[in-house]
């Protein structure tokens, strides 16, 4: 099966909203070649659980790939074409399995020595789809926050290394009522601009404040979700004939229902929780893993004008296997080392939230919770420098926002 | 490539952090590293050393020339080693090995990043496409069977200590002129003390960890009669002894290391391939984890060093080389998550470092030139007089 055999009621096994999508851009789809189009339906097939962010994205690739003539696409689209692929490829269910294909691809582009020209032909794509369509201004400037170091008495090791060159490095903060300082200023962003997911609470523990304005995603809510997942991932590598390449495929076809999630829930934000556990790495077991992927993922995908993650101690490690079928519900804690994790994670959450329109324009904040260090990097601050004002975590989100 | 990275390549660049083709960063790499040891190190350029070989030189201990290949961890990046803010993590490296080495900063892998096929590419200089996640043998044959069959060693004199249970088929390939009975001997540490444990691995589970690369996935360890026989017959290890050891090992790659210097006490092979595998943690995204293994593989490998110089067996005519097998992902990579994973095939992923220290090794020389991880089989065959007949890698010439 070639896409230029496509069908329009080959797509009836897609939810109501993404096959309508599939269906009007059909003729689109026809002409683009097998070592993309997977990749893209991989993201229509899922449009009904997409964030409004990554629907918009969707609607204007579309638009535009079905606006350009045939010699167009052509051009656009030469370099995959020259891919080569093998005619298990072409045989598989890449239209209602997309995901799935994707991955098998990757494992031939890799075994083909084909990767490299992928990438480049991926990231050229990248380029001049965004060159073509270029963002609008955002409502307000992005504000990212990331608290680290919860419960962590003292350290003597320097934090914020590698984000230090980007910004202005805060060692007389007062941290009296800092958490809540910053609860107050996410929240009034979110009342002053109410977008449908635009203003995120990630928490690797338990939350600090519900907030119904807020997207709040917590490690210690999951938890039954969680539970449900190890469970799960047992009795699955119990099977015989049971791989990780087989396990992975198992994970990717579950949804909320499966893991208990309730069916009233926010069916978007539902599924969006199932996949941190589901398609990340260490997000099982580790809570500052946990923070920080879902922060990268958020970011990625609804691209929140503000996000407040706060980093909370993690298990210390263990034997894989204990880590995932332990049912100790007060394992031993790695207060350091969840404060390094958490400064790194930190720095990830500044890149990937430089990766979002509007970046030259937004400002992040990092605070050692209860401590007096902090660093914040914003359009107005001088870079790589050092500051013994005293002042509170207010006055900082003042100079970070102003 | 994890399967998301599809469209997260499509990502625009980090605001700020101007765009380089693959193979400038490349070149950057390796020279961020030269400029490093040049600095820090004292060591000159290889370049205006290149002349008679060391080799030549010390022709007289052909004979019992030696060599001991570590794979360095699971995949360690440069801003956390040779990278000014890195240092502080190999001390040992810094202070203790690269004084003594001859050091390559620019070793590229054009293959596939996953442990298992790399190290199996590694050892038979060739790019295999075998499953990562299988215990397959590689397609080509092995350093091992060439060094065996021409130069008629026996089985005894070649040796792997590996981690996980992948690596189990790593010793032999399955081509027909060379493979069975031609290969290495291969012992998987974990095997053995779950084996010397009778299953009971309550004191012993912060040794047993295995397959990071696949966290989701974690297989029992295996091990049973075959491994009690290793432990008895060639390791002269009793049971208790063993068990008492390894009650005092913090780590997978410390238990590796314990049987690798047993091994060279007792059978004192002549190729020693040793794969570290504790840095590959960093896939369970803990950062700390990551720092730890690096900080504890750099410690292993002076201390591996040391036993060298201790064993008369070794001692002055063994030749050690350490390399990983890649990188990992570059923080600013869309594709990827930085440090966690190695899936997006980007050049902070597939360039890495060779360090050669030893018998016949210039010490305090870098070199630039960029050289290719499949490089390392041929170049080991001219070092101990063997043809790696099947490997599409070349000889270093710099070590020549």
């Amino acid at each position: 099966m070639l896409p230029r055999n496509l069908q329009p009621d080959q797509f009836k096994g897609y939810p109501p909203q993404a096959r309508k999508l599939a269906v009007a851009n059909l003729a689109a789809f026809q002409q683009l070649p097998l070592s993309f189009l997977p990749s893209l339906l991989r993201e229509v097939i899922e449009y009904d659980f997409k964030f409004p962010a990554e629907r918009a994205a969707i609607d204007n690739e579309l638009s535009h790939l079905s606006s350009l003539s045939s010699a167009q696409i052509a051009d656009w689209f030469h370099s995959f074409s020259r891919l080569s692929l093998s005619s298990e490829l072409e045989h598989l269910d890449w239209i209602n399995r997309p995901a799935q294909f994707v991955e098998q691809e990757s494992a031939y582009l890799w075994t083909t020595h084909q990767l490299d020209a992928f990438r480049q032909a991926a990231t050229d794509y990248g380029d001049r789809l965004r060159s073509t369509l270029p963002a609008g201004p955002l409502p307000m400037r992005r504000l990212g926050i990331a608290v680290i170091g919860q419960g962590v008495a003292s350290y003597d090791t320097a934090l914020f290394r590698n984000l230090r060159a980007q910004g202005t490095y805060f060692r007389q903060v007062k941290p009296d009522n800092g958490l809540g300082l910053l609860f107050d200023e996410v929240e009034a962003r979110a009342k002053s601009h109410p977008v449908p997911y635009g203003h995120w609470y990630v928490d690797g523990g338990q939350a600090a404040r519900q907030s119904p304005s807020l997207t709040n995603v917590c490690y210690q809510a999951l938890e039954p979700v969680r539970a449900n997942l190890l469970k799960f991932m047992q009795a699955e590598i119990a099977r015989p004939g049971m791989g990780p390449e087989e396990l992975r495929s198992s994970l990717a076809r579950l949804l909320p229902s499966d893991l208990g999630m309730d069916k009233a829930g926010d069916a978007v934000l539902d599924r969006f929780q199932v996949k941190l556990f589901t398609e990340g790495s260490g997000t099982q077991i580790f809570s500052t893993t946990f923070a920080q992927w879902t922060t990268r993922e958020a970011l990625r995908r609804a691209q929140p004008l503000t996000l407040l993650v706060r980093f909370a101690p993690r298990q210390r490690q263990k034997p894989m296997n204990e880590l995932l079928f332990s049912t100790n519900a007060n394992p031993e804690m790695d207060l350091a080392g969840s404060l390094v994790d958490a400064d790194m994670a930190s720095y990830y959450h500044w890149i990937n939230q430089q990766r979002l329109p509007g970046a030259e324009q937004s400002s992040f904040l990092v605070w050692f919770e209860g401590h007096n260090q902090a660093l914040v990097i914003a359009p107005s601050l001088p870079r790589g420098v050092q500051s013994d004002s005293p002042m509170d975590l207010k006055a900082l989100l003042s100079l970070a926002t102003s | 490539m994890e399967p998301s990275s599809f469209r997260e390549a499509y990502m625009t660049q980090v605001a700020g952090m101007g765009a380089l083709s693959p193979r400038e960063v490349a070149c950057r790499l390796g020279r961020s590293r030269r400029d490093f040891l040049r600095e820090a190190a004292g060591m000159a350029l290889g370049a205006s050393l290149m002349g008679g070989s060391p080799f030549v030189r010390a022709a007289t201990a052909v004979k019992k020339r030696k060599v001991i290949v570590i794979t360095f961890g699971g995949g360690a990046r440069d801003q956390e080693t040779f990278a000014p803010e890195g240092q502080i993590n190999i001390p040992h490296m810094i202070g203790e090995l690269i004084p003594q080495s001859s050091f390559f900063t620019q070793v590229t892998n054009h293959g596939i990043l996953g442990h298992y096929v790399a190290t199996a590419s590694l050892a038979t200089g060739v790019y295999e496409t075998l499953n990562n996640f299988s215990a397959v043998p590689p397609e080509h044959p092995t350093i091992f069977e060439y060094f065996r069959k021409d130069l008629k060693r026996p089985v005894s004199d070649a040796w792997v200590v590996a981690p996980s249970n992948g690596f189990n088929r790593i010793g032999e390939s399955e081509c027909r002129s060379y493979g069975s009975g031609l290969g290495a001997r291969v012992v998987l540490p974990k095997h053995l003390l779950s084996a010397a444990a009778s299953g009971s691995n309550a004191d012993y589970g912060h040794l047993l960890h295995d397959n990071y690369e696949t966290p989701l996935y974690a297989p029992q360890i295996g091990g049973g009669e075959f491994e009690l026989k290793q432990l008895d017959t060639i390791l002269k290890l009793s049971v208790d002894d063993f068990m008492a050891h390894a009650r005092t090992l913090s780590s997978p790659d410390e238990l590796s290391v314990y049987i690798t210097k047993q091994l060279m006490r007792r059978e004192s092979p002549s190729l020693l391939w040793i794969t570290m595998h504790d840095i590959d943690v960093a896939h369970s995204g803990a950062y700390s984890l990551y720092i730890d293994a690096i900080r504890r593989t750099d410690r292993l490998c002076a201390e591996l060093w040391k036993a060298v110089q201790e064993e008369p067996e070794y001692a002055g005519n063994t030749t050690l080389l350490i390399l990983p097998d890649f990188g990992r992902d570059a923080d600013q990579d869309s594709g990827g998550n930085g440090f966690q994973h190695h899936r997006t095939g980007d050049p902070a992923s597939r360039t890495t470092w060779m360090m050669a220290l030893g018998a016949g090794v210039r010490p305090g020389v870098v070199y630039d030139s960029p050289i290719q991880s499949i490089d390392l089989v041929p170049s080991i065959g001219a070092i101990m007089g063997f043809s790696a007949a099947q490997s599409q890698g070349k000889p270093i010439k710099e070590l020549l």
